[in-house]
Protein backbone atom coordinates (compact mmCIF):
# COMPACT_ATOMS: atom_id res chain seq x y z
CA UNK A 1 0.00 0.00 0.00
CA UNK A 2 1.35 3.71 -0.90
CA UNK A 3 1.00 5.85 1.54
CA UNK A 4 -0.44 8.96 0.74
CA UNK A 5 1.30 12.09 0.81
CA UNK A 6 0.14 13.70 4.18
CA UNK A 7 1.99 10.79 5.89
CA UNK A 8 3.98 12.77 7.44
CA UNK A 9 1.33 15.27 8.81
CA UNK A 10 -0.29 13.43 11.63
CA UNK A 11 -1.81 11.26 13.07
CA UNK A 12 -5.03 9.79 10.41
CA UNK A 13 -8.09 8.34 10.96
CA UNK A 14 -6.60 5.34 9.19
CA UNK A 15 -3.91 5.43 11.71
CA UNK A 16 -6.42 4.78 14.44
CA UNK A 17 -7.65 1.28 12.29
CA UNK A 18 -4.15 0.73 12.04
CA UNK A 19 -4.16 0.40 16.26
CA UNK A 20 -7.71 -0.92 16.22
CA UNK A 21 -6.25 -3.81 14.21
CA UNK A 22 -3.01 -4.31 16.21
CA UNK A 23 -5.09 -4.29 19.65
CA UNK A 24 -7.13 -7.26 17.67
CA UNK A 25 -3.81 -8.83 17.83
CA UNK A 26 -2.61 -8.08 21.08
CA UNK A 27 -6.26 -10.06 22.16
CA UNK A 28 -5.11 -12.74 20.37
CA UNK A 29 -2.04 -13.46 21.56
CA UNK A 30 -3.17 -12.83 24.96
CA UNK A 31 -6.25 -15.15 24.73
CA UNK A 32 -4.34 -17.44 23.14
CA UNK A 33 -1.43 -17.23 25.73
CA UNK A 34 -3.49 -16.96 28.24
CA UNK A 35 -5.91 -20.45 27.22
CA UNK A 36 -3.15 -22.63 26.88
CA UNK A 37 -1.05 -20.97 29.83
CA UNK A 38 -4.32 -21.57 32.02
CA UNK A 39 -4.82 -25.36 30.93
CA UNK A 40 -0.95 -26.07 31.32
CA UNK A 41 -0.59 -24.22 34.85
CA UNK A 42 -3.65 -26.08 35.97
CA UNK A 43 -2.46 -29.66 35.67
CA UNK A 44 1.43 -28.15 36.73
CA UNK A 45 -0.48 -27.10 39.85
CA UNK A 46 -2.05 -30.14 40.03
CA UNK A 47 1.37 -32.22 40.12
CA UNK A 48 2.95 -30.01 42.53
CA UNK A 49 -0.07 -30.19 44.70
CA UNK A 50 -0.04 -33.79 44.84
CA UNK A 51 3.73 -33.29 45.57
CA UNK A 52 5.09 -36.67 44.21
CA UNK A 53 8.47 -35.62 45.15
CA UNK A 54 9.63 -36.19 41.86
CA UNK A 55 7.61 -34.36 39.42
CA UNK A 56 7.67 -31.67 42.72
CA UNK A 57 11.65 -31.53 42.54
CA UNK A 58 11.74 -31.53 38.77
CA UNK A 59 9.05 -28.98 37.67
CA UNK A 60 9.05 -26.40 40.92
CA UNK A 61 12.68 -25.82 40.01
CA UNK A 62 11.70 -25.36 36.13
CA UNK A 63 8.49 -23.59 37.06
CA UNK A 64 10.74 -20.54 39.19
CA UNK A 65 13.40 -20.09 36.08
CA UNK A 66 10.35 -19.18 34.00
CA UNK A 67 8.41 -16.93 36.52
CA UNK A 68 12.12 -15.42 37.15
CA UNK A 69 13.74 -14.76 34.32
CA UNK A 70 12.54 -11.73 32.72
CA UNK A 71 10.34 -12.23 29.92
CA UNK A 72 11.67 -9.92 27.23
CA UNK A 73 15.23 -12.27 27.46
CA UNK A 74 13.13 -15.59 26.95
CA UNK A 75 11.48 -14.15 24.26
CA UNK A 76 14.52 -13.63 22.49
CA UNK A 77 16.35 -16.30 23.33
CA UNK A 78 13.60 -18.36 22.42
CA UNK A 79 12.91 -16.87 19.29
CA UNK A 80 16.55 -17.03 18.53
CA UNK A 81 17.40 -20.34 19.62
CA UNK A 82 14.30 -22.63 18.36
CA UNK A 83 15.53 -22.96 15.19
CA UNK A 84 18.93 -24.29 15.72
CA UNK A 85 16.93 -27.44 17.29
CA UNK A 86 14.36 -27.27 14.05
CA UNK A 87 11.13 -25.31 15.51
CA UNK A 88 10.89 -22.37 12.73
CA UNK A 89 8.15 -20.34 14.70
CA UNK A 90 7.15 -17.18 13.26
CA UNK A 91 6.59 -14.26 15.76
CA UNK A 92 3.65 -15.13 16.79
CA UNK A 93 4.02 -18.27 17.65
CA UNK A 94 7.33 -17.82 19.49
CA UNK A 95 5.29 -15.15 21.63
CA UNK A 96 2.37 -17.79 22.24
CA UNK A 97 5.06 -20.55 23.36
CA UNK A 98 6.70 -18.37 25.79
CA UNK A 99 3.63 -16.27 26.92
CA UNK A 100 1.88 -19.36 27.21
CA UNK A 101 4.61 -21.29 29.49
CA UNK A 102 5.49 -17.75 31.84
CA UNK A 103 1.70 -17.98 32.20
CA UNK A 104 1.44 -21.40 32.86
CA UNK A 105 4.55 -21.16 35.42
CA UNK A 106 2.18 -18.42 36.92
CA UNK A 107 -1.21 -20.20 37.07
CA UNK A 108 0.70 -23.31 38.76
CA UNK A 109 0.79 -21.47 41.92
CA UNK A 110 -2.68 -20.25 41.70
CA UNK A 111 -3.76 -23.86 41.17
CA UNK A 112 -2.02 -25.59 43.74
CA UNK A 113 -3.01 -22.86 46.01
CA UNK A 114 -6.62 -23.19 45.09
CA UNK A 115 -6.11 -26.75 45.54
CA UNK A 116 -4.97 -25.97 49.04
CA UNK A 117 -7.68 -23.67 49.96
CA UNK A 118 -10.16 -27.18 49.49
CA UNK A 119 -10.50 -28.94 52.80
CA UNK A 120 -9.37 -32.33 53.56
CA UNK A 121 -12.57 -32.89 55.78
CA UNK A 122 -14.60 -31.41 52.71
CA UNK A 123 -12.86 -33.92 49.96
CA UNK A 124 -13.36 -36.61 52.56
CA UNK A 125 -17.11 -35.89 52.92
CA UNK A 126 -17.12 -36.13 48.88
CA UNK A 127 -15.32 -39.66 48.84
CA UNK A 128 -17.59 -41.09 51.64
CA UNK A 129 -20.24 -40.09 48.81
CA UNK A 130 -18.61 -42.60 46.49
CA UNK A 131 -17.00 -39.96 44.10
CA UNK A 132 -13.91 -41.26 42.42
CA UNK A 133 -10.80 -39.12 42.71
CA UNK A 134 -11.45 -37.37 39.71
CA UNK A 135 -15.26 -36.61 40.07
CA UNK A 136 -14.09 -34.93 43.00
CA UNK A 137 -11.26 -33.41 41.98
CA UNK A 138 -13.83 -32.34 38.92
CA UNK A 139 -17.27 -31.50 41.22
CA UNK A 140 -15.51 -30.32 44.47
CA UNK A 141 -12.12 -29.22 44.18
CA UNK A 142 -12.53 -27.18 40.65
CA UNK A 143 -15.81 -25.22 41.51
CA UNK A 144 -14.49 -24.39 45.22
CA UNK A 145 -11.02 -24.12 44.77
CA UNK A 146 -11.42 -22.41 41.77
CA UNK A 147 -14.04 -19.57 43.38
CA UNK A 148 -11.26 -19.08 46.01
CA UNK A 149 -8.07 -18.30 43.81
CA UNK A 150 -9.96 -16.19 40.78
CA UNK A 151 -9.12 -13.11 41.72
CA UNK A 152 -5.40 -13.84 41.86
CA UNK A 153 -6.16 -15.78 38.31
CA UNK A 154 -7.49 -12.66 36.81
CA UNK A 155 -4.87 -10.65 37.96
CA UNK A 156 -2.13 -13.01 36.12
CA UNK A 157 -4.24 -13.09 33.11
CA UNK A 158 -4.56 -8.89 33.20
CA UNK A 159 -0.37 -9.14 33.52
CA UNK A 160 0.17 -11.82 30.71
CA UNK A 161 -2.21 -9.29 28.39
CA UNK A 162 0.07 -6.62 29.22
CA UNK A 163 3.32 -8.49 29.47
CA UNK A 164 2.24 -9.66 25.79
CA UNK A 165 3.55 -6.06 24.44
CA UNK A 166 7.22 -7.55 24.92
CA UNK A 167 6.34 -9.65 22.09
CA UNK A 168 6.95 -6.62 20.06
CA UNK A 169 10.77 -7.08 20.27
CA UNK A 170 10.38 -10.16 18.06
CA UNK A 171 8.67 -7.90 15.16
CA UNK A 172 4.93 -8.94 16.14
CA UNK A 173 3.13 -5.69 15.09
CA UNK A 174 0.59 -6.00 18.26
CA UNK A 175 -0.29 -2.61 20.20
CA UNK A 176 2.85 -1.87 21.43
CA UNK A 177 4.83 -1.90 18.09
CA UNK A 178 2.71 -0.50 16.43
CA UNK A 179 2.48 2.53 18.33
CA UNK A 180 6.09 2.69 17.93
CA UNK A 181 5.94 2.28 14.17
CA UNK A 182 3.21 5.37 14.30
CA UNK A 183 5.19 7.65 16.41
CA UNK A 184 8.48 6.76 14.40
CA UNK A 185 6.36 8.56 11.13
CA UNK A 186 4.61 11.04 12.93
CA UNK A 187 6.84 12.11 15.63
CA UNK A 188 4.10 12.76 18.43
CA UNK A 189 4.84 10.01 20.97
CA UNK A 190 2.78 11.74 23.82
CA UNK A 191 -0.26 11.70 22.05
CA UNK A 192 -0.23 8.01 20.55
CA UNK A 193 1.45 6.67 23.91
CA UNK A 194 -1.48 7.87 25.33
CA UNK A 195 -3.75 6.08 22.51
CA UNK A 196 -2.58 3.02 23.13
CA UNK A 197 -2.43 2.77 26.96
CA UNK A 198 -6.24 4.03 26.26
CA UNK A 199 -6.39 0.47 24.54
CA UNK A 200 -4.79 -1.19 27.17
CA UNK A 201 -7.01 -0.23 29.49
CA UNK A 202 -10.33 0.04 27.39
CA UNK A 203 -9.22 -4.00 26.66
CA UNK A 204 -8.75 -4.28 31.26
CA UNK A 205 -11.00 -2.51 32.40
CA UNK A 206 -14.19 -4.34 31.07
CA UNK A 207 -12.29 -7.67 32.36
CA UNK A 208 -11.92 -6.80 35.62
CA UNK A 209 -15.04 -5.54 36.38
CA UNK A 210 -16.39 -8.65 34.78
CA UNK A 211 -14.46 -10.46 36.98
CA UNK A 212 -15.79 -8.29 39.87
CA UNK A 213 -19.34 -8.73 39.21
CA UNK A 214 -18.71 -12.96 39.11
CA UNK A 215 -17.26 -12.50 42.56
CA UNK A 216 -19.86 -10.66 43.74
CA UNK A 217 -22.34 -13.15 42.42
CA UNK A 218 -19.98 -16.15 44.45
CA UNK A 219 -20.18 -14.61 47.38
CA UNK A 220 -23.54 -13.36 48.25
CA UNK B 1 -23.33 -57.16 57.77
CA UNK B 2 -20.14 -55.20 59.24
CA UNK B 3 -17.82 -57.34 60.57
CA UNK B 4 -14.37 -56.11 61.71
CA UNK B 5 -11.71 -58.36 62.60
CA UNK B 6 -8.24 -57.98 64.56
CA UNK B 7 -8.34 -54.59 62.86
CA UNK B 8 -5.23 -52.47 63.76
CA UNK B 9 -4.26 -49.29 62.02
CA UNK B 10 -0.68 -46.97 63.22
CA UNK B 11 -0.38 -43.51 62.02
CA UNK B 12 3.48 -43.74 61.42
CA UNK B 13 4.71 -45.49 64.81
CA UNK B 14 1.67 -44.29 66.66
CA UNK B 15 -0.61 -47.27 67.14
CA UNK B 16 -4.35 -46.16 67.05
CA UNK B 17 -6.39 -49.04 67.10
CA UNK B 18 -4.89 -51.63 68.47
CA UNK B 19 -7.12 -55.36 67.39
CA UNK B 20 -10.82 -54.01 67.01
CA UNK B 21 -12.90 -57.25 66.43
CA UNK B 22 -16.51 -55.56 66.04
CA UNK B 23 -19.91 -57.40 64.26
CA UNK B 24 -22.39 -54.70 63.52
CA UNK B 25 -25.90 -56.77 62.03
CA UNK B 26 -28.41 -55.30 60.29
CA UNK B 27 -30.75 -53.26 61.73
CA UNK B 28 -28.58 -52.60 64.48
CA UNK B 29 -28.32 -49.06 66.09
CA UNK B 30 -24.04 -49.01 67.79
CA UNK B 31 -23.29 -46.20 69.73
CA UNK B 32 -19.70 -45.23 70.48
CA UNK B 33 -18.16 -43.48 73.44
CA UNK B 34 -14.84 -42.89 74.73
CA UNK B 35 -12.45 -40.31 75.70
CA UNK B 36 -10.89 -37.89 73.14
CA UNK B 37 -7.85 -39.54 71.03
CA UNK B 38 -9.06 -43.15 71.71
CA UNK B 39 -9.32 -43.95 68.01
CA UNK B 40 -13.40 -43.48 67.45
CA UNK B 41 -13.25 -41.43 64.13
CA UNK B 42 -10.20 -43.24 63.00
CA UNK B 43 -12.07 -46.68 63.03
CA UNK B 44 -15.33 -45.29 61.25
CA UNK B 45 -12.47 -43.99 58.05
CA UNK B 46 -11.44 -47.73 58.20
CA UNK B 47 -14.33 -48.78 57.96
CA UNK B 48 -15.28 -47.18 54.59
CA UNK B 49 -11.74 -47.10 53.44
CA UNK B 50 -11.33 -43.36 54.25
CA UNK B 51 -8.23 -44.67 55.81
CA UNK B 52 -5.96 -47.71 55.04
CA UNK B 53 -5.51 -50.00 57.63
CA UNK B 54 -2.10 -52.10 58.70
CA UNK B 55 -3.91 -55.81 59.72
CA UNK B 56 -6.99 -57.39 60.27
CA UNK B 57 -10.13 -57.05 57.94
CA UNK B 58 -13.51 -55.27 57.32
CA UNK B 59 -15.98 -56.65 55.67
CA UNK B 60 -19.53 -55.42 54.76
CA UNK B 61 -21.59 -57.66 53.38
CA UNK B 62 -18.76 -59.84 52.66
CA UNK B 63 -16.94 -57.48 50.80
CA UNK B 64 -13.75 -57.12 51.88
CA UNK B 65 -13.16 -53.10 52.06
CA UNK B 66 -9.46 -53.00 51.87
CA UNK B 67 -8.83 -56.17 49.43
CA UNK B 68 -6.68 -54.71 46.36
CA UNK B 69 -9.89 -55.34 44.07
CA UNK B 70 -12.78 -53.60 45.91
CA UNK B 71 -14.90 -50.87 43.60
CA UNK B 72 -14.30 -48.69 46.89
CA UNK B 73 -16.63 -46.58 44.81
CA UNK B 74 -19.42 -48.22 44.76
CA UNK B 75 -18.77 -49.81 47.99
CA UNK B 76 -18.65 -46.47 49.74
CA UNK B 77 -22.50 -45.53 48.59
CA UNK B 78 -23.79 -48.46 51.27
CA UNK B 79 -21.79 -46.59 53.72
CA UNK B 80 -23.32 -43.28 54.86
CA UNK B 81 -20.93 -40.64 56.67
CA UNK B 82 -21.57 -38.09 58.44
CA UNK B 83 -18.57 -35.75 60.03
CA UNK B 84 -18.11 -33.74 62.79
CA UNK B 85 -17.90 -30.53 60.53
CA UNK B 86 -20.94 -31.03 58.72
CA UNK B 87 -18.90 -29.70 55.08
CA UNK B 88 -21.81 -28.57 52.65
CA UNK B 89 -20.55 -28.14 49.30
CA UNK B 90 -20.45 -24.20 49.76
CA UNK B 91 -21.44 -23.87 45.52
CA UNK B 92 -24.39 -25.80 45.46
CA UNK B 93 -27.64 -25.36 46.75
CA UNK B 94 -29.28 -27.59 49.74
CA UNK B 95 -31.08 -29.33 47.11
CA UNK B 96 -28.12 -29.35 44.72
CA UNK B 97 -25.74 -30.17 47.36
CA UNK B 98 -28.12 -33.66 47.72
CA UNK B 99 -28.23 -34.45 44.00
CA UNK B 100 -24.80 -34.04 43.21
CA UNK B 101 -23.51 -37.63 44.05
CA UNK B 102 -26.86 -39.40 43.02
CA UNK B 103 -26.17 -37.70 39.54
CA UNK B 104 -22.14 -37.84 39.11
CA UNK B 105 -21.98 -41.53 40.72
CA UNK B 106 -25.00 -42.94 40.34
CA UNK B 107 -25.64 -42.03 36.89
CA UNK B 108 -29.45 -40.54 37.90
CA UNK B 109 -31.12 -38.40 35.06
CA UNK B 110 -31.04 -34.81 36.89
CA UNK B 111 -34.74 -35.02 36.74
CA UNK B 112 -34.69 -38.34 38.36
CA UNK B 113 -31.66 -37.01 41.09
CA UNK B 114 -33.63 -33.61 41.76
CA UNK B 115 -36.54 -35.82 43.03
CA UNK B 116 -34.26 -37.87 45.25
CA UNK B 117 -32.88 -35.05 46.53
CA UNK B 118 -35.91 -33.17 47.65
CA UNK B 119 -37.25 -36.24 49.06
CA UNK B 120 -34.62 -36.59 51.47
CA UNK B 121 -34.53 -32.94 52.48
CA UNK B 122 -38.29 -33.22 52.85
CA UNK B 123 -37.09 -36.63 55.36
CA UNK B 124 -34.78 -34.12 57.21
CA UNK B 125 -36.93 -31.41 57.89
CA UNK B 126 -35.65 -28.89 55.13
CA UNK B 127 -38.29 -29.05 52.68
CA UNK B 128 -38.41 -25.35 52.45
CA UNK B 129 -34.63 -25.07 52.14
CA UNK B 130 -34.26 -26.49 48.75
CA UNK B 131 -32.76 -23.39 46.90
CA UNK B 132 -31.15 -21.73 50.02
CA UNK B 133 -27.22 -21.68 49.87
CA UNK B 134 -25.44 -23.81 52.74
CA UNK B 135 -24.12 -20.40 54.03
CA UNK B 136 -27.68 -19.13 54.54
CA UNK B 137 -28.37 -22.15 56.60
CA UNK B 138 -27.55 -22.71 60.56
CA UNK B 139 -25.40 -25.52 61.92
CA UNK B 140 -27.97 -27.82 62.73
CA UNK B 141 -29.46 -26.89 59.46
CA UNK B 142 -26.50 -27.92 57.49
CA UNK B 143 -25.98 -30.89 59.64
CA UNK B 144 -29.24 -32.55 58.40
CA UNK B 145 -28.28 -31.18 54.56
CA UNK B 146 -25.41 -33.76 55.00
CA UNK B 147 -27.10 -36.23 56.43
CA UNK B 148 -29.91 -35.53 53.26
CA UNK B 149 -27.17 -35.58 51.10
CA UNK B 150 -25.94 -39.75 52.43
CA UNK B 151 -29.27 -40.87 52.57
CA UNK B 152 -29.86 -39.95 49.07
CA UNK B 153 -27.28 -42.58 47.79
CA UNK B 154 -29.58 -45.02 49.54
CA UNK B 155 -27.27 -46.30 51.91
CA UNK B 156 -27.98 -49.72 54.10
CA UNK B 157 -25.30 -48.59 56.66
CA UNK B 158 -24.64 -45.06 58.40
CA UNK B 159 -22.03 -43.99 60.40
CA UNK B 160 -22.20 -40.62 62.30
CA UNK B 161 -19.00 -39.10 63.66
CA UNK B 162 -19.96 -37.31 66.41
CA UNK B 163 -22.51 -35.38 64.37
CA UNK B 164 -23.74 -33.03 66.75
CA UNK B 165 -20.14 -31.79 68.76
CA UNK B 166 -19.60 -28.73 66.84
CA UNK B 167 -23.18 -27.53 66.99
CA UNK B 168 -24.50 -24.54 69.29
CA UNK B 169 -26.61 -26.64 72.14
CA UNK B 170 -30.06 -25.16 71.25
CA UNK B 171 -29.26 -27.09 67.51
CA UNK B 172 -28.19 -29.96 68.93
CA UNK B 173 -31.50 -31.70 69.24
CA UNK B 174 -32.83 -31.57 65.73
CA UNK B 175 -30.14 -33.43 64.51
CA UNK B 176 -30.53 -35.87 67.26
CA UNK B 177 -34.45 -36.36 66.50
CA UNK B 178 -33.18 -36.84 62.65
CA UNK B 179 -30.66 -39.66 63.79
CA UNK B 180 -33.75 -41.18 66.03
CA UNK B 181 -35.94 -40.71 63.21
CA UNK B 182 -33.59 -43.29 60.66
CA UNK B 183 -33.00 -45.60 63.84
CA UNK B 184 -37.03 -45.61 64.35
CA UNK B 185 -37.15 -46.57 60.41
CA UNK B 186 -34.55 -49.76 60.78
CA UNK B 187 -31.49 -47.94 59.57
CA UNK B 188 -28.69 -50.06 60.55
CA UNK B 189 -25.79 -47.15 62.43
CA UNK B 190 -22.90 -46.12 64.41
CA UNK B 191 -23.12 -43.13 66.09
CA UNK B 192 -19.50 -41.97 67.64
CA UNK B 193 -21.27 -39.92 69.97
CA UNK B 194 -20.80 -37.73 73.43
CA UNK B 195 -24.85 -37.79 73.88
CA UNK B 196 -24.98 -40.23 76.59
CA UNK B 197 -28.67 -39.64 76.80
CA UNK B 198 -28.92 -40.59 72.94
CA UNK B 199 -26.90 -43.64 73.47
CA UNK B 200 -28.68 -44.52 75.85
CA UNK B 201 -31.68 -44.16 74.52
CA UNK B 202 -32.02 -45.26 70.77
CA UNK B 203 -29.14 -47.62 70.92
CA UNK B 204 -28.85 -51.49 70.68
CA UNK B 205 -25.64 -51.80 71.61
CA UNK B 206 -22.57 -49.30 73.19
CA UNK B 207 -19.00 -49.27 72.83
CA UNK B 208 -16.63 -47.88 75.07
CA UNK B 209 -13.36 -47.07 73.65
CA UNK B 210 -10.41 -47.16 75.64
CA UNK B 211 -6.52 -46.14 73.72
CA UNK B 212 -7.27 -48.14 70.82
CA UNK B 213 -9.14 -51.17 72.26
CA UNK B 214 -13.01 -52.01 72.22
CA UNK B 215 -13.01 -52.18 76.27
CA UNK B 216 -16.17 -52.93 77.01
CA UNK B 217 -19.27 -53.80 74.37
CA UNK B 218 -22.92 -54.27 75.94
CA UNK B 219 -26.84 -53.37 76.08
CA UNK B 220 -27.19 -49.24 76.97
CA UNK B 221 -28.31 -50.11 80.16
CA UNK B 222 -25.40 -52.88 81.29
CA UNK B 223 -23.02 -50.04 80.01
CA UNK B 224 -24.57 -46.92 81.70
CA UNK B 225 -25.77 -49.27 84.75
CA UNK B 226 -23.75 -51.41 85.19
CA UNK B 227 -20.38 -50.67 83.95
CA UNK B 228 -17.61 -52.91 84.51
CA UNK B 229 -14.63 -52.01 83.32
CA UNK B 230 -12.42 -49.57 85.91
CA UNK B 231 -11.87 -46.70 82.90
CA UNK B 232 -15.31 -46.92 82.03
CA UNK B 233 -16.56 -45.95 85.52
CA UNK B 234 -14.06 -43.14 85.44
CA UNK B 235 -14.92 -42.40 81.88
CA UNK B 236 -19.16 -41.80 83.23
CA UNK B 237 -18.38 -40.33 86.48
CA UNK B 238 -16.14 -37.75 84.46
CA UNK B 239 -18.83 -36.55 82.08
CA UNK B 240 -21.67 -36.83 84.79
N1 LIG C 1 -4.10 -38.07 60.12
C1 LIG C 1 -3.55 -38.32 61.31
N2 LIG C 1 -2.19 -38.32 61.42
C2 LIG C 1 -1.60 -38.58 62.60
N3 LIG C 1 -2.26 -38.87 63.72
C3 LIG C 1 -3.60 -38.90 63.69
C4 LIG C 1 -4.32 -38.62 62.46
N4 LIG C 1 -5.63 -38.71 62.72
C5 LIG C 1 -5.74 -39.02 64.02
N5 LIG C 1 -4.53 -39.15 64.61
C6 LIG C 1 -4.29 -39.52 66.00
O1 LIG C 1 -4.93 -40.74 66.23
C7 LIG C 1 -5.48 -40.79 67.54
C8 LIG C 1 -6.92 -41.17 67.46
O2 LIG C 1 -7.62 -40.14 66.79
P1 LIG C 1 -9.19 -40.18 66.59
O3 LIG C 1 -9.54 -38.94 65.85
O4 LIG C 1 -9.58 -41.47 66.01
O5 LIG C 1 -9.72 -40.08 68.07
P2 LIG C 1 -11.23 -39.91 68.58
O6 LIG C 1 -11.47 -41.01 69.51
O7 LIG C 1 -12.13 -39.76 67.44
O8 LIG C 1 -11.13 -38.55 69.39
P3 LIG C 1 -12.16 -37.34 69.46
O9 LIG C 1 -13.19 -37.69 70.48
O10 LIG C 1 -11.30 -36.19 69.92
O11 LIG C 1 -12.71 -37.13 68.10
C9 LIG C 1 -5.22 -39.43 68.16
O12 LIG C 1 -4.09 -39.53 68.98
C10 LIG C 1 -4.89 -38.56 66.98
O13 LIG C 1 -3.98 -37.55 67.34
MG1 LIG D 1 -13.19 -38.11 66.60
Amino acid sequence: MEPTISFFSGLQISDLWYLMEAAWRTVLISALSITIGTVLGVVFGWILYEGRWAAALTLGPLLDVFRSVPLIIQLVLFYNFAPIIGLNLDPFFSGVVILGIYCASLVANVARGGMEAVSRPMRRAARSLGMSYWQDLRYIVLPIGGRAVFPSWVGVALGVMKDSALVSVLGYIELLKASQILITRTQEPLLILTIAGAFYFALSYPISRYAASIEKRWTS
Amino acid sequence: MIEIRGLEKYFGTLQVLKGIDLTVPKGEVLSIIGASGSGKSTLLYCINALEEIQAGSVKVDGTDVHAKGTDINALRQKLGMVFQQWNSFPHLTALENVALSPRIVKGKTKAEARDIAAKQLEHVGLADKLDVYPSALSGGQQQRLAIARALAMEPEYMLFDEATSALDPELVGEVLDTMRLLAEEGMTMICVTHEMNFARDVSDRVAFFHQGVIEEIDSPDKIFGAPKSEHLQKFLSNIR
